[in-house]
């Protein structure tokens, strides 16, 4: 997946999570979970749901490489190319 | 059995509005099914039956607002007797969940008027902005006028049939409309909070807790586990709040009467932050008799499913003690208001690395601070700090979890 590609996943597994969160209001260097107001369990729904989709496993130690909009689409964008 | 009624899904409940049959007469039901869904002020349930029989009637029709306590259905028992002989006496039956303890309930004058809004059930607006149906443009049949699903579903096949005259009068921006539910669930937790802060003598005690051990534990079990079946450090303090509850019972149960009730179970209510605003605190039930791994999928499930709207009557209607974990809101502690009947209220707040003095030497550990909001009536403070305290010794041996 390309950069762009990654981004609209992003996007699609987000709304199954917080259907009111727009991904284009936010800046991509912020911290996601804050922005987006996701809890801890509505950051593990969003890991579980790319694993599903994508079987990309995010292990914990690698969460705060995630922990932004371009932290994610780089990382899983990188993983599902290699 | 007898007359199935309009349960009592909480302390806060007046009355609910039946959006939808899920059994006809004659169909057999079980323990536990699911027989209708019923809409109120803040959540939209599922009702559960709560012994086995066969429908013999059904009382009240979709779209009916009525008083808890009123008969919604007949059921006969579920040996194929006929329906004569099976037909109870018309005393109040026992298909109640819980009495009610409505005591200081407010008259129906004091509910708030939302009629200049357009009304709906929470599932006809789900499904409405699943579908991107304006709910202005569908005629309501609900009471009220209110848009119920079946009116949806109506829309999807005929188009938007003649507005009635109360949707006419009132074409309210959409945001309004969202604000209408709001309204309606800050009611119902403002009547229920203000009912405990009147009633509950509260005294409140606080302790940290060294979570080094239990981080390293979960960090070290998560390595090895597939992302669905990750713990979550909640699901870790819910275990050892569920634990101390089985260790301290004068925190757990109901003031009824003008007495303390210990609860022979542990059904952990979990407040639930929903989107958009307002909160709901369904019970995990048995949560000391669950694993580990049983509790985290419980909770992920409840969480799912009270954001979704999609909760049960038994989780609305039961909990013995409840857990407000802010940790993910970045605040220290949380000083709560009990739910009234129940006694306590524990409550986290964020795992953060903290100075921590220990053995003569300042270290940096990460640690959290458990609260205990509990009823003078039902305790002292002597009994809150040996909750305070078992939780804190159980969470030093996460392996035993």
């Amino acid at each position: 997946m390309n950069l762009a590609e990654t981004r609209a996943l992003l996007a699609r597994l987000l709304h199954g999570i917080a259907p009111e969160v727009d991904l284009d209001t936010i800046d991509p260097a912020a911290p996601l979970q804050e922005e987006a107001e996701l809890d801890s369990m509505d950051f593990l729904n969003l890991v579980n749901a790319l694993y599903d989709e994508t079987g990309i496993e995010i292990p914990e130690r690698d969460y705060p490489r995630v922990a932004t909009i371009d932290g994610f689409v780089d990382y899983v964008s990188a993983l599902s190319t290699a | 059995m007898g007359d199935f009624l309009m349960p009592s899904l909480g302390a806060d409940m007046e009355s609910g509005t039946v959006l939808e049959w899920r059994v006809r007469p004659g169909d057999t039901v079980h323990r536990g099914d699911i027989v209708a869904v019923v809409d109120t002020e803040k959540s939209t349930i599922e009702i559960e039956v709560f012994e086995d029989g066969i429908v013999d009637e059904l009382l009240v029709e979709a779209g009916a607002e009525v008083p808890v306590g009123t008969p919604l259905a007949r059921i006969g028992a579920a040996t194929a007797q006929p329906a004569e002989a099976a037909r109870p006496k018309p005393a109040r039956p026992k298909a109640r969940p819980r009495p009610a303890h409505r005591k200081a309930a407010p008259s129906n004058a004091a509910r708030p008027q939302a009629a200049e809004h357009v009304r709906a059930s929470p599932l006809a607006r789900r499904r409405a902005a699943e579908r991107d149906i304006d709910l202005a443009a569908v005629g309501g049949s609900g009471p009220g006028g209110a848009v119920v699903a079946a009116d949806l579903e109506r829309a999807a096949v005929t188009g938007p049939p003649a507005p009635t005259p109360a949707a006419e009068a009132a074409p309210e921006p959409a945001a309004a409309r969202r604000d209408d539910r709001q309204a309606a669930m800050r009611h119902a937790i403002g009547v229920l909070m203000a009912r405990s802060a009147r009633e509950i003598p509260h005294y409140h005690l606080a302790t940290t807790i060294d979570l080094s051990a239990a981080l390293r534990w979960l960090t070290a079990a998560n390595e090895r586990r597939s992302v669905s079946e990750r713990l979550l450090p909640g699901a870790l303090l819910l275990r050892a709040t569920a634990l101390a509850a089985r260790e301290v019972p004068a925190l757990n149960g109901f003031w009824v009467d003008d007495g303390f009730r210990p609860s022979a179970v542990v059904h952990l209510g979990v407040a639930v932050s929903l989107r958009g605003g307002g909160l709901v605190a369904p019970a995990l039930h048995d949560a000391d008799r669950l694993t580990l791994d049983e509790l985290m999928a419980g909770l992920r499930d409840l969480v799912g499913r009270a954001r979704a709207g999609r909760l049960r009557s038994s989780e609305m209607a039961d909990p013995t003690l409840t857990v407000t974990n802010l940790g993910d809101q970045g605040v220290d502690e949380v000083h709560g208001v009990i739910y009234a009947p129940q006694v306590a209220l524990i409550g986290f707040g964020k795992v953060a690395e903290r100075p921590w003095a220990s053995g003569g030497m300042l270290g940096v550990r990460p640690t959290v601070r458990a609260t205990l909001a509990a009823d003078h009536r039902a305790s002292d403070g002597m009994i809150g700090a040996r909750f305070l305290n078992a939780l804190d010794r159980l969470l030093q041996t996460p392996e035993d979890l």
